[in-house]
């Protein structure tokens, strides 16, 4: 992977030492916090309900040991012991002091990380397929791109004031599992007919209070002329894109309200202009930078100790089907660490979990981590006759829930337990599903389902494109929950639709029941996923279990 | 008629620890809610509030919510506020783990 050079560890090092001497005035008094906020935001500093919260970025949601154990030791030193991996691939601490963040910031550079661009009206952190460099159905690997992106975007003088926060997700594969449509712009790594690399540019997608599936703006873009292509889209968005009003402010409402096509020769236009510009200092560094994403050397093993375990072992077989993925390379496997637990936070990892996390990575896994948008953690290369050893390691500290795909594979965003934003909270909705249908022991049975919920409108917790969508709401001082229908985040995008009227916090969970529960009655077996009933048969069967009631007067 | 105003706390976020604090009738900051000054009176309360956004060396942010009087002093009445009054509900953390101890 990539490791900081002199000139990315000396800028991050400026930076600390500023923030050090802005906390510092904001202590003494010197500056007031209408004077503070903009500067801690840049530093990935939120003031948050019960405490601050620092957002910490992981490029594109990879890590090392070093760094997951750099983070083990901050949750541990200065929090309350565990951090929450966010879906956008951050890590998120609840409990910082004000006085210590500078500390903390110093912890972050000592790894080559930090929390710059975190917040604020710029580009955030750009995120990428978690299986990037490992799965079978890829391409090429997105990353060397993605920290091209990163680079490029970090304090970039033109775009440190957007008319709003901008969002790039970049895929290697045809299988889109890094939500590229639900992004400000999307990246989709491609062949044209010729053999050459490119990629398919998706613009304006996003979610929130106005979702929208983004559009091609370009089928095919010559991967030299990525960074041009980027700055003119980013070019166009800031002095076209509305800083009126804060709802209609991202690029989304300005493809909308403009018109693809007007865009694509605005975009086009300016990228004719600043092109000539680029004179190929991006490409050798881009070269530098996929030298460093070489892949691992494989290992050339037999895997009967897998397959023998595999016939052995039942608990070991249920985590081999539903956490593993298969890999480009026959001998390994791609290992998802489940932090879904049934009734623990979705995305929480305490800092022994992370330790044990950072040295299976380290022992079996070539010393790579990622942070999925999932909230889960990937170990992307693990040969199989390692596998029963690392399930029997994750085992002991609670990770090796047997879960990914399923329905109590939830994401959640912090909700009313921590969010300044929340309407209403997200977390114990979550745990309560989970336990239910673990109770239940349904949830193999019921198969891939993708349950998402969001605590607010800005929908962190993409509701709106999960299978099932639960969007929580403040509806005359109570909390209310709004369920969502069909949506998808995958290469076949959808928004999913309401489904009709919310439910009440206690009632929230018996509502998903029934859902659940027309889903097992109505598919036409078991190979027919909850989306794909949901496709056939429409919203219908699935309300009137959702609203018995009303199903019996129109009946009568 | 004007309408009846909703009795009030003034409430915000400490500097240092970000913990959630309320201001009482001796211009204290308390962290406990049943310690604030309960506010009955408009004028009093837009006083209260220029009051507290005097003192951005101590509070970050702070607001009037709404409150209503019981047993042991002010109670909030919406779901946010009584959050704030304790903490998350996934993890013992913030107020509800330093009044168990």
């Amino acid at each position: 992977m990539y490791s900081y050079n002199d000139f990315d560890d000396a800028f991050v090092r400026a930076r600390v030492a500023q923030f050090t001497q802005q906390v510092e005035r904001r202590i003494d008094g010197s500056l007031t916090e209408d004077e503070f906020r903009p500067l801690r935001l840049m530093n990935g500093l939120y003031l948050q309900l019960h405490a601050y919260m620092l957002r910490v970025a992981i490029p594109y949601g990879t890590l090392d040991s070093a760094k997951m154990r750099q983070l083990a030791y901050i949750a541990e030193r200065w929090d309350k012991g565990y951090g929450h991996f966010t879906t956008r691939q951050n890590i998120q601490y609840n409990w910082p002091k004000l006085p210590d963040v500078p500390a903390i910031l110093n912890a972050l550079a000592d790894v080559g990380m930090h929390a710059i661009q975190t917040s604020g009206n710029c580009v955030r952190n750009v995120t990428a397929d978690h299986f990037a460099g490992a799965a079978a159905d890829e391409i090429a690997d997105p990353r060397p791109v993605a920290e091209l992106l990163r680079q490029w975007s970090t304090d970039h003088p033109e775009f440190q004031f957007l008319p709003r926060k901008f969002k790039i997700a970049i895929t290697g594969s045809p299988n889109d599992r890094a939500v590229t449509k639900a992004h400000d712009i999307g990246l989709r790594m491609v062949r044209n007919d010729k053999g050459e690399p490119g990629f398919e540019v998706i613009v304006g997608g996003g979610l929130g209070r106005t979702p929208m599936i983004g559009k091609v703006v370009r089928e095919f873009l010559p991967k030299a002329d990525l960074l041009p292509y980027v700055e003119a889209i980013l070019s166009v968005y800031n002095s076209f894109g509305r800083r009126d009003n804060k709802y209609k402010a991202r690029i989304k409402i300005t493809v909308h309200e403009t018109g693809l096509d007007k865009i694509r020769e605005m975009v086009e236009a300016r990228f004719a202009e600043i092109r000539p510009q680029f004179t190929g200092v991006d490409q050798a560094l881009l070269e530098e930078i996929e030298a460093a994403f070489a892949p691992p050397q494989f290992r050339n093993a037999p895997v009967d100790a897998y397959e023998d375990f595999y016939k052995a072992d039942p608990v070991f077989r249920a985590w081999a089907d539903t956490n593993l993925t298969q890999h480009r390379n026959d001998s390994y496997a791609i290992v998802t660490i489940s932090l879904k637990a049934h009734g623990a936070t979705p995305g929480d990892a305490t800092a022994e979990q992370m330790r044990v996390m950072a040295d299976l990575a380290e022992r079996y896994g070539h010393d790579e981590l990622r942070i999925s948008h999932e909230q889960n953690v990937i170990l992307p290369h693990v040969h199989k006759s390692d596998l029963p050893a690392v399930h029997a390691e994750l085992s002991k500290v609670g990770l090796a829930t047997a879960n990914v795909g399923l329905i109590s594979d939830i994401i959640a965003c912090p909700g009313m337990d921590y969010c300044a934003l929340a309407t209403a909270r997200s977390i114990p909705v979550a745990q309560q599903i989970a336990e239910r249908f673990n109770e239940l022991k349904l949830e193999h049975d019921i198969g891939p389902l993708k349950l998402k919920i969001s605590g607010c409108i800005n929908a962190c917790g993409h509701h709106h494109v999960g299978h099932i969508g639960i969007l929580g709401l403040d509806r005359a001082g109570v909390e209310n929950y709004q369920i969502t229908l069909g949506g998808d985040g995958t290469e076949t995008a959808a928004v999913g639709e309401r489904a009709g009227p919310g439910f009440a916090y206690d009632e929230i969970v018996p509502a998903i029941e029934r859902l659940v529960g027309a889903y097992l009655e109505h598919r036409e077996g078991r190979e027919e996923t909850f989306l794909e009933a949901y496709r056939r048969l429409g919203p219908a069967p699935f309300k009137a279990a959702l609203y018995p009631d009303e199903a019996e007067q129109d009946a009568a | 008629m004007s309408r009846r105003f909703t009795p009030k706390v003034v409430t915000a976020n400490a500097l240092l620890e970000g913990d959630v604090v309320y201001l009482t009738e001796d211009d204290r900051w308390t962290r406990h809610h049943h310690e604030a000054e309960l506010i009955d009176d408009e004028a009093h309360a837009t006083l209260r509030l220029l009051h507290a956004q005097s003192q951005p060396h101590l509070v970050v942010g702070p607001y009037l919510a709404d409150a209503v009087a019981g047993a042991n002093g002010p109670e909030p009445t919406h779901f946010r506020e009584v959050f704030r009054t304790r903490g998350p509900s996934n993890y013992p953390h913030g107020k509800q783990a330093e009044a168990a101890r």
